[in-house]
């Protein structure tokens, strides 16, 4: 392995310094983008500047909607109930990430620093309007992710800025999001098509309660069709589609297509037309430019269902 | 170049503390492999897609591979060669055996130790937990069906 200094600062600004000061460093948290890296001799770094010991940097708090620190696992974030609830797109993509060994140890800020076309977090977190903390040495900033990403591999981060976490705005019970990541196999693959929605819906003006017709094992078409009447509406809709563009990418015509309509099936269908010709996917080893397109189509459709099922029948409901 | 930094290093493996000395680009792999003589843990891919250098950090199973020791202080680190207590085969490893999941034996490691921690979180998984916890971890004889039922023999026993 190249040879390189290792350097473990307890705080941020001790880690901004010593990235200030060093040549050629490189931050280091799980370690599983940048081993890999350094062993493939794709970089070669002379510091590695270690964001492990960071203190208080694996917390994630409640309050003001949702504050996920720089240091938190993929594992840490599949584990948090009030995420799986409130922000289950992002449980979703969690959880499928690599490896049980991955996850323990690899970042959601190393995830989206790395921004490959398919990080698996990116797209529920731009659907939950995610913000980046970033800090450096001119201070702190904190701007949306969609601002973040700025193509393959490629961030709006300055020399000795380091992402410090991220904010998620609250969303009410009404509010539901997924992320379907579509793979040639279950484990262990990189996604060819990754879909993420969250909706915020609207009966007649008033709240969602629970009505024994949401309480059965019926599939959600059924129970929308059974819920024609009732005029639900879409309030607020994100949808983002990973794999298909150079960087993840909300699609913002499908999104304004579906906002503040009464939804039905139909209309979901419609909206996963738009979202695939939206879509720029390309021929890859993992799957031919024309299956993406059409998968877009089949997974938008299906993650607005499941969005909009977990509104209407939240797992402790059942 | 010029002459690489040692670092001092206190090491928690199988409950023994080992003061080491060493450059920093060394793996927890290379260091449990060289200098410990711990060889129990294997280097497939090298890369973290294979599973075979799997060992357990505070409990949990991590790729040692991508693992650099330095990180390691002050955690506390579980070999497969910490399974077996005084002689005896940890029941876990006694399982393996018994179902034949052991073939060619260079997954045996990373894979008893993923259901360790897989049973130690959930004692009473099913099938389809159990594959979804050892998804990370190769075997390339392809035995998993055994593997499978010998962990799922442990389901719900005391251990």
């Amino acid at each position: 392995m190249t040879r390189f200094e290792y350097h473990k600062p307890h705080t941020i600004k001790e880690a901004i310094g010593l990235m200030e000061s060093l040549e050629n460093a490189k931050f280091i948290a799980g370690g599983t983008d940048v081993m890999v890296l350094i062993k493939r001799k794709k970089i070669a770094p002379a510091h590695l500047i270690s964001l492990r010991n960071i203190n208080d940097f694996s917390s994630i708090d409640i309050g003001d909607g949702l504050q996920i620190g720089g240091g938190v696992t993929h594992s840490d974030i599949v584990a948090n109930e009030f995420i799986q609830k409130r922000y289950s797109a992002l449980t979703d993509a969690a959880g499928k990430v690599g490896s049980r060994q991955i996850r323990n140890v690899a970042t959601v800020s190393g995830n989206i620093c790395n921004a490959a076309p398919s990080a698996d977090t990116a797209c529920p977190l731009l659907v939950l309007d995610a913000d980046v903390k970033i800090a450096g040495p001119k201070g702190e900033r904190q701007i949306p992710l969609d601002d973040f990403f700025l193509g393959a591999g490629r961030v709006d981060l300055g020399p000795g800025e380091v992402v410090t976490g991220f904010h998620l705005p609250p969303f009410g019970l009404n509010t539901g999001s997924a992320y379907i990541k579509h793979t040639r196999r279950q484990a262990m693959d990189l996604p060819m098509v990754g879909i993420a929605v969250r909706v915020t819906i609207r009966i007649g003006g008033s709240e969602i309660g629970c009505k024994d017709a949401f309480c059965t094992i019926d599939s959600i078409s059924n129970i929308l069709r059974r819920l024609e009447d009732e005029e639900l509406r879409c309030e607020d809709v994100r949808i983002a589609m990973g794999v298909v563009a150079p960087r993840p990418v909300r699609t913002r015509k499908a999104e304004a297509a579906l906002r503040g309509k009464v939804i039905s099936e139909a209309l979901f269908e419609e909206i996963a037309e738009i979202a695939a010709a939206e879509a720029q996917p390309r021929d890859s080893i993992r799957g031919e430019a024309w299956y993406r397109r059409e998968m877009v189509k089949v997974l938008t459709k299906r993650a607005i269902l499941i969005s909009v099922d977990r509104v209407l029948r939240p797992d402790d409901m059942i | 170049m010029k002459e690489m930094k040692r670092y001092s290093l206190t090491l928690t493996v199988n409950n023994e503390t080992h003061a080491l000395v060493t450059p920093p680009n060394r793996t927890l792999l290379e260091v449990l492999r060289d200098d410990l003589q711990l060889t129990g843990t294997k280097e497939g891919c090298g890369e973290g897609a294979c599973g075979y250098c799997t060992v357990l950090v505070d409990g949990q199973p991590v790729r040692s591979c991508l693992t650099l020791a330095v990180a390691m202080e002050g955690r506390k680190i579980t070999t497969i060669e910490g399974l077996a207590q005084g002689g005896k085969l940890h029941p876990i490893q006694a399982a393996f055996v018994e179902h034949h999941a052991i073939q060619c034996g260079f997954c045996s490691p990373g894979m008893i130790l993923t259901s360790y921690a897989l049973l130690n979180n959930n004692p009473t998984p099913t099938e389809a937990e159990i594959r979804r916890a050892i998804a990370g971890n190769v075997c390339r004889c392809t035995g998993y069906a055994k593997i499978v039922k010998a962990v799922q023999s442990l389901a719900g026993e005391e251990r």
